[in-house]
């Protein structure tokens, strides 16, 4: 009773910090982040002390030195040249190249398609944005590996290299791929990329100064027209400055298939046109959610001034509906990249593929996974923190 | 993507924390615990490894997964079988996924060593070979400079493949998928025109296809490829009951004890004969399994000609020759180990 009513007059011996330090918050929440580290740290050091132990009991050697040999493989496709007497690390390369350009190509066509479904979705032509509706369900509630496995086997059913299709003077669509006419590599084409990019530059800067005046003055410039010319005289300026042979190579059938020119393969198309019309579908709905988020009265108010619903969708409504729909497809790139991975199952030779191969043949799986890991983790970060920058540009900057 | 990469992953998790699963005896002792094994095939292939409409596994390389089950509890159903792509094979064998692999790999020096696997006897004596459609006019694999080549990934198959054009300078474009299923709906659908395996797996394949007069499989033989089942380092009770398994097969074959006629060697007295089948004692027991494990294999399972003939040879769709893999006594090289 006594003890009850008069707690703290218990003799304590002094021991009474302990509730309180138990008690500060400080103290406590360091604490357990402590514990749960060290936990994490112990369960890390017990699982690479095991995989070491069990590697040397099962006799399987470690290391990266596998990176250096000979790989031996065969690849279909890749952006950089590529024997099979190159190295592992080579090979695996090649393969990290081929997942970036599905990966690239693919991210800028989901935004463009996927931005105008999502529109479309809103239009209110109720025909349309039916269709449209009924497109996002059935992609969304199909598995992607379905759908691309459904996109090889049309591709597949295209005319044997002999019978194929000529739409066009060197153009050869078959089950192949389709062969288009191309521009020998020369060491000098990099002049000329190296003028387009100074063009794309020259006229994105024209483009500000145009639009700081219309700011300032009310003046409209239009930017089109110097772009152009621009675009077209630079490289055409570089490849008569520093003489670089312009060779166009024609494909042509010779033996088995096609030689010359450059090429989709039935593998890169069906995996790039499945992932992208798989992910638009998400894209269409973000950006739905975010036209709708903006509200009504800006519509109205725009409308008051006269200007055109196209000019206030573009100028008014998609500018604040960013803020919106940013977040969301941060993590729609993101899938968009991991995905890519499905093309294993296809036959298309992206990292998966190509480090697969490369764990099989010489049994580094610890290493091998390691990599890909690196390379994802690395990849996913990267997207993240550019579209997180990106994310910062665009937001409400109040004044 | 992430089925790949969970598998993968979990491949290599499985073999960091792995206990000590392969403690010397310990894979044999854990089988005789549970009463079974899991055996790792192939995914399909019709001959070698293929799950009938009933769902019951068949073909060769099944048979000699079934064949030690029957050594060791005498039931050819005590094994459990587990279907894996070429790529996903070896680290199902490494983790313990499965006990022992018997689906068409070839015996190399570095699965041999730097994979930590150990292989049995070769079951089949096979090369590498070329298939191509008719319609191509193709005679010789020197003449397939500038085709597209369909080949499965993570096999010797890729190696060789590469190999052989680096030798003869000739270029090629290829296509590697995983899933053979998959691979040969590409090449059978015209994506390529060359398809290239162990000449027997083309064999079978081309026995399964819609058309298979349409196709040859061109004469070259580029590889040696003896194939064989394999078990990992670490547990050499059992690699020798899998050895000993295969060995029983072959050694039946030379003595001419079939399925058919095995009981009309009850009285026999040939000392060989009565060691192999149990009547004198010992043979069994030094490999820890009953005396008489042979003759239940050939009574359930048959000897290594007629596993041959019904799920290859004569009796089979296929219709493949012995050739390289009959006995060595009628000029192939099959060889069996003396029983004493
Ligand atoms: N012998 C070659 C070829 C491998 C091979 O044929 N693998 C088998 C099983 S792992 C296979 O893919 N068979 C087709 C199937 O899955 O049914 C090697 O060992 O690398």
């Amino acid at each position: 009773m006594a003890g009850l009513a008069h707690p703290k007059t218990a003799p304590s011996a002094g021991l009474d910090w302990i509730p309180r330090v138990w008690n500060n918050r400080l103290v406590r929440t360091t604490l357990y982040q402590a514990v749960l580290f060290g936990g994490v740290i112990w369960m890390f050091a017990y699982f690479t002390g095991n995989a070491v132990e069990n590697m040397a009991r099962l006799g399987i050697t470690s290391g990266y030195g596998f990176l250096d040999r000979p790989a031996n493989l065969p690849i279909g496709e890749g952006i950089i040249a590529y024997t099979p007497a190159d190295s592992y690390g080579r090979a695996i390369l090649v393969g990290l190249l081929n997942t970036f350009k599905v990966t690239i190509i693919g991210c800028v066509l989901v935004t463009i398609l996927g931005v105008t479904l999502g529109i479309m979705r809103l239009s209110p032509n109720p025909l349309l944005s039916g269709l449209v509706q009924t497109y996002i369900e059935v992609i969304r509630n199909t598995p992607l590996l379905l759908q691309l496995f459904f996109w090889y086997v049309i591709v597949r059913q295209l005319p044997a290299p002999r019978q194929a299709f000529n739409p066009l003077d060197g153009v050869f669509i078959s089950n192949r791929g389709v062969q288009i006419p191309w521009l020998e590599a020369d060491a000098g084409l990099w002049w000329i990329a190296s003028a387009l990019g100074l063009a794309i530059l020259g006229s994105l800067a024209y483009r500000r100064m145009a639009m700081a005046r219309q700011a300032r003055t009310g003046e409209f410039t239009p930017v089109l027209p110097l772009a152009l010319v621009l675009l077209l005289v630079l490289p055409a300026l570089a490849a008569w400055l520093f003489s670089v042979p312009i060779i166009p190579t024609i494909p042509e059938l010779k033996g088995f298939n096609f030689v010359g020119g450059t090429s989709l393969t039935p593998e890169f198309t069906a995996l790039l046109t499945g992932l992208t019309m798989y992910t638009i579908a998400f894209v269409a709905e973000i950006v739905r959610s975010g036209v709708q988020s903006v509200a009504h009265g800006q519509w109205e108010a725009a409308r008051s001034l006269g200007l055109r619903d196209r000019r206030i969708l573009r100028l008014i409504i998609l500018p604040q509906a960013l803020r919106v729909i940013v977040p969301p497809m941060t993590s729609t790139y993101l899938n968009y990249a991991k995905n890519s991975s499905l093309a294993v199952a296809i036959g298309y030779p992206d990292l998966v593929s190509v480090v697969n191969t490369t764990m099989n043949q010489t049994g580094q799986s610890v290493e091998t996974i390691a990599i890909l890991m690196a390379v994802y983790l690395s990849i996913s970060l990267s997207i993240s923190a550019f579209m997180n920058w990106y994310n910062r540009r665009i937001a409400l900057t109040e004044r | 993507m992430v089925l790949k990469m969970v598998l993968a992953a979990a491949a290599a998790a499985a073999v960091l924390a792995g206990s000590g699963a392969a403690d010397a005896g310990a894979t044999l002792d854990a089988i005789k615990a549970r009463g079974s094994f899991k055996c790792g095939v192939g995914t399909g292939t019709p001959g070698f490894h293929y799950p009938g409409s009933d769902g019951v596994w068949r073909g060769f390389n099944v048979s000699i997964c079934r064949a030690i089950a029957v050594a060791l509890f005498n039931d050819p159903n005590k094994v459990e079988f587990v279907p894996f792509t070429a790529q996903q094979r070896f680290p199902a064998l490494q983790t313990g996924e499965v006990d022992i692999l018997s689906n068409n790999t070839t015996w190399t020096l570095t699965r041999d060593s730097q994979l930590g696997f150990n292989f049995g006897p070769t079951v089949f004596y096979d090369g590498q070979g070329f298939m191509v459609n008719k319609k191509l006019g193709v005679k010789s694999a020197k003449q397939l400079g500038g085709a597209t080549v369909c080949v499965q990934p993570g096999t010797t198959t890729e190696l060789n493949l590469t190999d052989y054009f680096r030798e003869h300078k000739l270029q090629f474009t290829s296509v590697v998928i995983e899933q053979v299923a998959e691979l040969r709906a590409a090449f059978f659908g015209g994506r390529c025109d060359v398809y290239t395996n162990d000449s027997s797996a083309l064999a079978a394949d081309r026995s399964a296809a819609t058309n298979p007069d349409d196709y040859i499989v061109l004469p070259e033989r580029i590889s040696k490829e003896p194939l064989g089942p394999l078990v990992r380092h670490g547990d050499d009770q059992w690699f020798d009951v899998m050895k000993w398994t295969v060995y029983a097969m072959i050694e039946a074959e030379e003595f001419g004890i079939k399925k058919t006629n095995l009981d009309s060697f009850a009285n026999t007295n040939v000392p060989q004969i009565k060691r192999l089948l149990g009547m004198e004692p010992g043979m069994g027991k030094a490999l820890g399994l009953d005396d008489k494990f042979a003759y239940n294999i050939i009574k359930t399972i048959g000897n290594y000609g007629d596993i041959f003939e019904t799920n290859l040879g004569a009796g089979s769709a296929i219709k493949l020759e012995r050739g390289m893999n009959d006995l060595w006594t009628r000029g192939g090289m099959q060889y069996a180990i003396p029983f004493r």
